[in-house]
């Protein structure tokens, strides 16, 4: 480890560390601590949202795929993309409307009833789970191969980092530490995207010529089919990215941090704004790294591709720009995890002890104990098993992370703000049948098991084709929420009434 | 702050949501609404999806549109054009949205 990633590693530390230190001065609240106070302006949470969406699998990952397979890495750039247009179009603002720090809160808005709440918490907690898993392996090897220190100091640093933002700052320090990376990452990308465009004097005809000889695929790398050869498991994945972004937790939680509605809206413009010029850019970093590094080279670091755009940054601009990309790499893993552990958090302590347990007979010197306390736990316990999940291969966690929150989360949103007739058990039979079926053919698809060792969790022959099972548990959830509905009889008119005016209004009280 | 978001038991009682609800104003706002958002949601599902399903199943996008640049490409490059256009349309509907949904909540609720 050189001298410069040292110096620049430290600097992103202390950064983080003194907004933390101001963001605990201004967490008084719960409201402060899990959504800021709801205080952050459009652009603050356009950017937080960016933050919080762009992951290392998305920066280190997807240029790597770009790099390797070309075209079909560019597939998860434009799911990821579109996802948001379902994000602006039918979910930001109704769940702005309607909720107040978690899933659950706005599903209950209509409900009541804490069979609905617990089940809604069950299926953020396990989104929550795999999620961070999946980044805390990702990064724990990522910094393994960055900074070249072991593997488990690596998970501690990174986990550490994160229990320490969410503990004292809170979702004031998140947003924050969500923000500074979202600038510094686009900066990065933006710088490297301007060095390999340089090189071939701003003509991106000409880069595509580059490209075409530069790898072993030669012409075809730059058409489809390379790495996705089957059309339904193709389509099945593109359901994932494009439905699954709307039933994130930690995703949805961020639209509890601004005021109303409005400036939910002007958050997702910003934020489709940023990641459409990311992913655009990933593209320039897949490529030149294809070109600039050269396959055998990426594929020798790693063989999932993951050092493509800090080795290409290397190449390009030395050891100093290696080191600013690596230091933008850990940036992007610490905003990233902190997040998914205030909305982890929140489905414990809000949902589950607050509202289930206490029945919201809570005050709110205890509400923050109990937020503080479920942030540790997480924290806690996904850096024990990540710890223990070194030489799994936990690629499968993120298309399932995805997977769950389209399959459960994002049918009952819809159903709960759209359908008249939906009532409480089909917001049950919705979130569990969606949970399940995206648990059940995820662990029974070729993702887990594969007749080539190594190349999945375990050894033996996958029942269910699909990787990503998208494309059957999506229905099903929407099934399962129709029936569920259909088959009971009970049905709040009146409470539907309360909640169409203020989901399309945003009425909230007589001023 | 998020405390007031919290409506109180006499408030819930005092305010009749359903008779907003069955009002003409709100049914054509509701309506005006659906109108924008189900074709728009349906046209850019419809151009997404369009995408894998063509390189899936055909070939004829991997032909060259502008030197190497393939269609394929241009396609994907089409599909980022069309998140910032329709976010664009999006935005612009909704401020005559806000001002609808300030009326109704003006009509009815003060």
């Amino acid at each position: 480890m050189d001298l410069t990633v040292v110096v620049l590693f430290l600097a992103i530390v202390l950064l983080t560390l003194v907004i933390t230190y101001v963001a605990a001065k201004q967490t008084k609240s719960t409201g402060d601590f899990y959504t800021a106070g709801g205080g952050l302006t459009g652009w603050q949470n356009g950017l937080a949202i960016s933050g919080d969406y762009l992951s290392a699998a998305s920066f280190l990952g997807i240029a790597g795929m770009i790099a390797l397979q070309g075209f079909d890495g560019f597939f998860y750039s434009i799911g990821f993309l579109i996802a948001y247009l379902v994000v602006l179009f039918l979910v930001a603002e109704p769940l702005r409307n309607l909720g107040k720090y978690t899933l659950a809160d706005m599903i209950n808005s209509r409900f009541d009833a804490k069979k609905v709440r617990g089940a809604a918490a069950l299926s953020t907690i396990t989104i929550v789970l795999f999620y961070m898993i999946a980044q805390l392996v990702g990064a724990g090897a990522l910094i393994q191969l960055l900074f070249d220190i072991p593997y488990w100091i690596a998970v501690l640093i990174v986990g550490v980092m994160m229990t320490i933002y969410v503990l004292f700052g809170g979702m004031i320090a998140t947003s924050w530490v969500q923000i500074t990376k979202a600038v510094l990452l686009m900066a990065g990308m933006v710088i490297i995207s301007f060095m390999v465009l340089m090189k071939f004097n701003f003509n991106i005809g000409a880069m595509f010529t580059e490209v075409k000889t530069a790898t072993s695929h030669g012409g075809d790398y730059l058409n489809p089919g390379i790495k996705y050869t089957d059309p339904l498991g193709t389509i099945s994945l593109m359901v994932a990215l494009v439905l699954g972004t709307a039933g994130l937790p930690h995703i949805l939680m961020r639209f509890f941090t601004v005021k109303d509605a409005k400036t939910a809206r002007s958050s997702v413009i910003i934020a489709t704004w940023t990641i459409g010029i990311f992913y655009i850019l990933t593209l320039f970093l897949g490529f030149g790294a294809a070109i600039f590094v050269g396959e055998s080279e990426i594929l020798a670091a790693n063989p999932g591709g993951n050092m493509a755009a800090p080795l290409l940054a290397k190449a390009i601009g030395g050891n100093i720009l290696f080191a600013l990309i690596s230091a933008v790499a850990f940036a992007t893993i610490l905003a990233v995890v902190a997040g998914l552990v205030l909305s982890g958090a929140s489905a414990f302590a809000h949902d589950i002890y607050g509202q289930i347990i206490k029945k919201g007979k809570i005050t709110e010197r205890e509400q923050m104990l109990a937020a503080r306390y479920a942030a540790l736990g997480v924290s806690v316990v996904s850096i024990i098993l990540s710890l223990g999940a070194q030489y799994l291969n936990v690629a499968f966690l993120v298309s399932l992370a995805f997977c769950i929150a389209a399959s459960a989360n994002l049918p009952v949103i819809l159903y709960t703000v759209y359908w008249k007739r939906f009532n409480t058990s089909g917001a049950v039979w919705g979130l569990l049948s969606g949970l399940i079926s995206a648990l059940v053919l995820v662990s029974i698809s070729p993702s887990v098991f594969s007749p080539v060792e190594g190349a999945a969790l375990f050894v033996g022959n996958p029942i269910f084709p699909l990787d990503n099972p998208a494309l059957v548990s999506v229905p099903i959830g929407f099934i399962g929420g129709y029936l569920g509905t259909v088959l009971s009889k009970e049905n709040d008119l009146k409470r539907y009434a309360e909640v169409a005016v203020r989901a399309h209004t945003g009425y909230k009280k007589a001023e | 702050m998020a405390q007031k978001e919290f409506i109180s038991n006499e408030e819930k009682q005092s305010v009749d949501f359903e008779r907003i609800q069955n009002s003409s104003d709100f049914k054509a706002f509701l309506s005006k609404k659906r109108k924008f958002l189900v074709p728009m949601t349906i046209f850019f599902m419809v151009f997404y999806f369009l995408l894998p399903i063509l390189t899936s199943y055909t070939s004829f996008l991997n032909s060259p549109a502008i030197g190497d640049i393939s269609w394929v490409w241009i396609f994907a490059f089409s599909q980022f054009v069309m998140v910032w256009v329709l976010s664009s349309i999006y935005v612009k509907k909704a401020a005559s949205f806000d001002k609808e949904a300030e009326q109704i909540v003006e009509n009815h609720l003060n």
